[in-house]
């Protein structure tokens, strides 16, 4: 244990995804002994995340407005959407360069053991987005593993009455895996071999 | 193939040790206590990435020590494999094959087999239906490593399942229902028909994964029988006929067709679990766990015309429990051309005379086998072999020529290399990190 300050920015950090104790301790030293303009800046950032960016009221991507760079522009093709588990699947999906047309964020997969069900999730307003019939396809692009698939098929199953056509990444995706560690070129096939579920 | 060289740094009672093996037989000869269990622990590990005495892994690890490394040199056919497996409990394991980082653990899985009979073997005849279960998936494993996945996913499929079931039961199950005055319209209706569906979505994929599996261990059973038959004559005096009978948690039908050795068709598997799923839906719910699937199911061993659970004495008891091990020996042999590492250990004490002698026989032309015994006069003396003595978390070659009986004579099917006279040229040399052993680890045993 240290003293006051030091201690309450390692617990701080600790309490980040992927920071154990150990790199919790060497970051705050880092800072410790880091120019004023270093943590200057990573401070602004910080600020700047927390006042700045939101979620896309439409698709739940990141975005630094009411709704996303991907939503806003019209370029992308309004007819297909592609449905991802979190905000950094959409930037693994776009690096494929495969894709032109739209994103939904679920904000998850559907998990019992961690208490995350249909609703926890914003599936509600992905059938929102559908109601106008300007939609033709739905891509699921949840990850390749147990809960990704449960939750691609629960989407499958409510999708089958709402007239649109539904697909799902074509295998080849390491299985047990995330969509964000997959590489460009195994995703970009994953998009072009998807499979029809519902025509 | 056989295990050439076996390296354990912090694992168990032993700080580290270094073992040069060679084919035919080895006895690791030492009183209680001393770790003979300990050295076929570890390498029960290596093949199968678990223990034969416990589900977690801290009590691998030498009490006070952080991670314990267990490390084989496998030959097959003159081609060489290093495995290396670090142990941290509470983490995944580390694992490297020939110095590369495996991306799972799971990829060192059937470069090194065992077939491990142990005392603790016994409950597979006295003890739960999981014992057996477990049997079966190991042997799945072993034969098929690509089985693991499954087994894996099944095992988590149940697990999601089970908490949607114990979650949903106060919106699905009827106590909630009877409680409620609600009319079954409106927002309540709305919530059970969302988790009705999720419920719907689980049980394709335990359906799914659960026919595979099940599949998997049928085609492995019908495989089995003649084999667990021939062993179980081989190794008891008796003429009883020692049989499984796979008992499925699936409706009447097919659970008998399954019963009398049938093996239905993936598919048919499948839509007879969603169907039974269907039935014990109002059951499960009520209790909150998943009723039907592999994990449900038992094989039913039976000696003639009666179960060996509850019937057989010790003895039995005993040699069917071999008999089981045997049989997968001889079937993994069939299968890969090839024989897995034979470990027995403390098996001889229990044996009388005639099927000490009689063991000794089945055993004589397998690639490797390794022996442990308390005292060497247990070990008929043409299995001898090469011996070590185990004593205090420490393992070295006995003195030659070793006392006692059975040192006169050697296997002679295969010619013994003797580890003190001759240095492992090539032995694994020490890794870079990770797995990061203890100083040392990894050298081989320099002779004399
Ligand atoms: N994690 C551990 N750390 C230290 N010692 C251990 C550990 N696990 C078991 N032991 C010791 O190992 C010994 C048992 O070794 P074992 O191989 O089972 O003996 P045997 O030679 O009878 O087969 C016991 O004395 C036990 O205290
Ligand atoms: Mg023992
Ligand atoms: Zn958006």
């Amino acid at each position: 244990m240290y003293e006051g300050a030091v201690q309450d920015l390692i617990d701080e950090l600790g309490h980040l995804p992927g920071v154990g104790p150990k790199s919790a301790q060497r970051i705050a030293f880092h800072l410790l002994v880091a120019d004023e303009d270093e943590v200057k800046r990573l401070v602004d950032a910080l600020v700047q995340v927390k006042s700045r960016v939101r979620f896309c009221a439409v698709c739940g991507n990141v975005a630094e407005a009411e709704t996303c760079r991907i939503c806003s522009d019209d370029r992308r093709d309004a007819s297909l959407i592609c449905v991802v588990e979190e905000p950094k699947d959409v930037v693994a999906v776009e690096r494929t360069r495969e894709f032109r047309g739209r994103y939904h964020v679920l904000g998850g997969a559907i998990s019992p053991m961690e208490g995350v069900g249909p609703d926890d999730l914003s599936i509600a307003q992905l059938f929102t987005r559908l109601a106008d019939g300007s939609v033709t396809e739905v891509i699921i692009a949840t990850d390749p593993n147990l809960e990704g698939e449960a939750t691609a098929t629960y989407l499958a199953r409510a999708l089958g009455t709402m007239g649109v056509r539904v697909s799902r990444l074509a295998s080849g995706l390491p299985v047990g895996g995330d969509l964000e560690y997959a590489d460009e070129i195994t995703l970009g096939r994953a998009f072009e071999g998807r499979r029809l579920i519902h025509a | 193939m056989y295990l050439r060289h076996l390296s354990i740094g912090d694992f168990r009672s032993y700080a580290r040790a270094e073992l040069a093996l060679t084919p035919g037989v080895t006895t690791l000869v030492g009183r209680n206590g001393e770790g003979k269990t300990n050295l076929a622990e570890a390498m029960g590990y290596l093949a199968t990435l678990g223990s034969h005495r416990v589900s977690q892994d801290a009590p691998l690890v030498r009490f006070g020590a952080e991670r314990a490394i267990v490390r084989g040199l496998v030959d097959r056919g003159g081609r060489e494999t290093l495995v290396e497996l670090e142990i941290v409990p509470g983490r995944a394991n580390r694992a490297r094959l020939n110095r590369s980082p495996a991306t799972r653990p799971r990829e060192v899985l059937g470069t090194l087999r065992t077939v491990l009979f142990a005392p603790e073997d016994l409950s597979l005849v006295k003890g739960d239906p999981a014992e057996r279960r477990r049997f079966l998936d190991d042997l799945l494993v072993a034969r098929q490593p690509r089985w693991a996945a499954v087994r894996s996913d099944y095992d988590k499929i149940v697990r999601q399942r089970n908490a949607l079931l114990k979650s949903a039961a106060p919106t699905l199950g009827p106590r909630r229902r009877r409680r409620s005055s609600r009319p079954a319209t409106g927002p309540e209706s709305e919530e059970v028909a969302a988790a009705l569906r999720t419920l719907d979505v689980w049980n394709d994929q335990l359906a799914a994964a659960g026919a595979q599996l099940l599949y998997a261990r049928l085609r492995l059973l019908r495989d089995l029988r003649p084999l667990l038959a021939r062993a179980y004559d081989a190794v008891s005096d008796s003429s009883a006929d020692a049989r499984a009978t796979y008992r499925a948690s699936l409706h009447e039908e097919v659970a008998d067709a399954i019963a009398d050795g049938q093996v239905p068709t993936a598919e048919e598997l499948r839509d007879a679990l969603l169907a039974t799923l269907a039935e014990q839906r109002a059951a499960e719910i009520e209790r909150g766990v998943s009723l039907a699937g592999p994990h449900r199911d038992d094989l039913v061993l039976t000696l003639g015309e009666l179960p060996a659970k509850g019937y057989a004495s010790h003895g039995e008891s005993w040699s069917f429990a071999l008999a089981l091990r045997l049989g997968a020996f001889w079937l993994l042999r069939h299968d890969l051309g090839d024989d897995p590492v034979l470990v027995l250990d403390d098996v001889f004490a229990e044996l009388d005379a005639g099927r000490r002698r009689r063991l000794a026989g089945l055993i004589a032309d397998c690639e490797q086998v390794v022996i442990t015994a308390a005292v060497p006069e247990d070990v008929p003396a043409e299995l001898a072999g090469t011996r070590f003595t185990v004593a205090k978390g420490h393992v070295e070659p006995a003195e030659a020529p070793a006392p006692g009986l059975g040192s006169e004579r050697r296997p002679d099917h295969e010619p013994q290399r003797d580890p003190r006279s001759e240095p492992e040229p090539d032995a694994p040399p020490e890794p870079e990190s990770p797995p990061e052993p203890a100083d040392g680890v990894g050298t081989p045993e320099a002779g004399p």
